[in-house]
């Protein structure tokens, strides 16, 4: 992958992109055993529903394409999710106290969950970089303290939004323009913005150098420690984001809140063919991933073929299989 | 002087019912990873601050533990740190835990089980026993009175395990018979996000649900935002289970989506730390078990067991 440098302006061949291809063709298999399984599969609601679904794990692992395309791994997003709606949902109850005003209550506890996703961010990367640990340590610290964090401001139970609040934020959740829903657009736009600064800005080309050989890319004059630090914050402002979405579905967070998030946004990212030791990322690919992962649930909950006690095992095949046929694939051809 | 004298008076009447030298009683529990747990913690630390108060020379130590594992070396440091002259369990899992329980019996210590029993009960000086299979019997048996012969419901239950198992029996076995359908049972593992999820698929399911089962309030709670979402409240009810105060609310509110809920208390830590204590502050025997019911609460007796402050 030592070809995705500066130096070559361009990739050999992208008219065939089998690594994009590989998820797209698991995701239409999928989509068919689906229609087979139930007849209102392919009925609007529940389509919408699996796309609103997949708005959370899909626009986290937008920022984890970042992250694991520039040679990095980020466990703490999951916590970092509980940890900004805990807080989130703490200062909006605690404004309502204060003022009348409920959409000003509202964009302040957008404005905090941003603050603090992207601020998350910047504490890995920075951890990260100038504390010269790797990110693997780094991050499971911060996940740890995350976790504990929400746990003690829930008391150990739920954190609820009172629901005069919640009445003016639901619609950030529930609403649609159009008929698309709300969370839906939002990761579509986060997919574009996400796209467009991979693949087509100098920072973009920056994290896949840093992420396939970070001494060659130092010494091509990329200052890699900043675009790590980037890179993290990018991944924290999309769990802000994420949880800004969040928040207004049931209005509470707790200790069980964001649980495993992090390994379904890793693997959304890895079924999407960016590459888990870096160097090579697939934005398209993550949100097929992300769509493959909500799919698995949601035909599982809509069968009875299977043992329930056997959906964790039907999620790893499923997993192992979109991957393989993204690599067999593409090794095929070249 | 007069505050010190009744002081002494009170130290005196003390000292006539209890013994003279400090008592230390160590509680081991699961660490507050979800909702019911979170209300566990919270009465056990109630518990301790309310007997310290009321007995002078009582030291409770209260542990969370995240695993078996963390669970079992939790006793290993109560005995050889904190010496405690009592343990108040209430075990992860039965069987990994039965022996290092059974170690902290040997250093003599008076042992008091709670929800789960071990696989020895020899080991044990008192069982505070919940009733998990009557908690899928008290739901099974109020729907089996609320509807029809043929009604059509799905259930909700938590992570596979034991405790999971049993409520999930008791309900199928209060319902057998009465003609009612239980279209089907996914695991939603006690999590608010998992039941709005397994909601939203039932409702894509089955264009008929009559009621739905959850086995435990959480899940109650993130069914019901996914039922209200597409409009089918007034189609369907739900009965929850465990006790979380914001569904004891709503139902001694009169709400008509969750009429009903099953006590599962967390509140039963409590009870058996009060026994325990009563061991050593009592002069009548407490050994023996108490098996906890798990009566149906509806809107004429939620108000007794509704906690404001409680984190669940």
């Amino acid at each position: 992958m030592t070809d995705i440098t500066q130096a070559k302006p361009a990739r050999p061949r992208f008219s065939l992109d089998w690594k994009l291809l590989g998820p797209l063709a698991a995701l239409v298999l999928l989509l068919v055993i689906g229609a087979f399984l139930n007849e209102n599969f392919l009925s609007s609601a529940n389509l919408l529903n699996i796309l609103t679904r997949s708005a959370f794990i899909g626009i986290i692992a937008i920022g984890a394409t970042f992250v694991i395309s520039s040679g990095g791994i980020d466990l703490s997003v999951g916590s970092m999710a509980a940890f900004t709606a805990g807080v989130m949902i703490l200062l909006m109850n605690w404004m309502l106290g204060v003022t009348d005003v409920v959409w000003l209550i509202v964009l302040t506890g957008i404005a905090a969950g941003a603050l603090i996703g992207t601020g998350a961010g910047l504490l890995n990367g920075l951890l990260i970089t100038r504390g010269g640990i790797e990110a693997f340590i780094v991050t499971l610290g911060t996940m740890g303290i995350y976790r504990s964090l929400v746990t003690y401001l829930a008391d150990g139970g739920t954190l609820s939004l009172d629901s005069d609040v919640r009445g003016l934020y639901r619609p950030v959740y529930y609403g649609d323009i159009l008929g698309l829903p709300v969370p839906v657009i939002l990761f579509a736009l986060a997919a574009l913005a996400g796209w467009i600064v991979l693949n087509n800005t100098a920072f973009g080309r920056h994290v896949q150098s840093v992420g396939a050989n970070e001494d060659v890319a130092r010494y091509s004059a990329i200052n890699t420690d900043r675009v790590k630090v980037f890179a993290y914050m990018i991944q924290g402002a999309c769990v802000a984001l994420a949880t800004i979405v969040y928040v207004p579905r049931l209005g509470s967070a707790s200790a069980t809140t964001g649980v495993l998030w992090e390994l379904e946004a890793i693997a959304a990212v890895i079924i999407g063919g960016t590459l888990l030791k870096g160097g090579y990322g697939r934005i398209g690919g993550t949100v097929t991933g992300a769509l493959i992962l909500t799919l698995i649930g949601n035909i599982l909950n809509l069968t009875d073929l299977i043992s329930n006690y056997l959906n964790g095992a039907v999620q790893g095949v499923i997993i192992i299989a979109a991957v393989f046929l993204q690599r067999g694939l593409s090794r095929k051809q070249s | 002087m007069k505050h010190l004298l009744s002081t002494l008076a009170a130290a005196a009447l003390c000292a006539g019912v209890a013994q003279a030298e400090d008592v230390t009683i160590g509680v081991s529990i699961p660490a507050a990873t979800h909702g019911w747990a979170g209300g566990l913690n919270w009465h056990a630390q109630e518990a301790e601050r309310r007997l310290e108060a009321a007995h002078e020379g009582l030291n409770i130590v209260i542990a969370a533990a995240g695993s078996a594992t963390e669970q079992a070396n939790a006793l290993e440091d109560m005995v050889a740190v904190q010496q405690v002259d009592a343990l108040v369990i209430l075990p992860f899992e039965s069987d990994p835990l039965t022996d290092p329980v059974r170690q902290v019996a040997e250093s003599g210590a008076f042992i008091t089980v709670v929800d789960r029993g071990l696989t020895d009960p020899s080991i044990q000086n008192i069982y505070v026993a919940g009733d998990n299979v009557g908690f899928g019997r008290s739901a099974g048996e109020y729907m089996v009175d609320r509807l029809e012969s043929g009604a059509q419901v799905v259930a909700m239950r938590g992570i596979p395990t034991v405790i999971d198992d049993q409520r999930m029996q008791g309900f199928e076995e209060a319902i057998d018979g009465s003609g009612i359908e239980l279209l089907a049972a996914e695991h939603a593992n006690w999590s608010r996000d998992d039941a709005f999820e397994v909601m939203q698929d039932y409702l894509t399911r089955f264009p008929e649900i009559d009621a739905v089962w959850a086995a435990d309030d959480d899940m109650a709670l993130g069914a019901l935002e996914a039922i209200r979402e597409a409009g089918r409240e007034d189609e369907m009810f739900l009965v929850g289970g465990g006790g979380a105060a914001a569904v004891i609310r709503g139902v001694a509110e009169g709400d008509a989506t969750i009429p009903a809920t099953v006590l599962y208390p967390p509140s039963m830590i409590a009870t058996a730390i009060d026994l325990t204590v009563a061991r050593f502050m009592s002069n009548g025997p407490v050994e023996g078990t108490f098996n906890l019911a798990s009566p149906l609460i509806t809107e004429a007796n939620a108000e007794a067991f509704y906690y404001e402050d409680s984190p669940y």
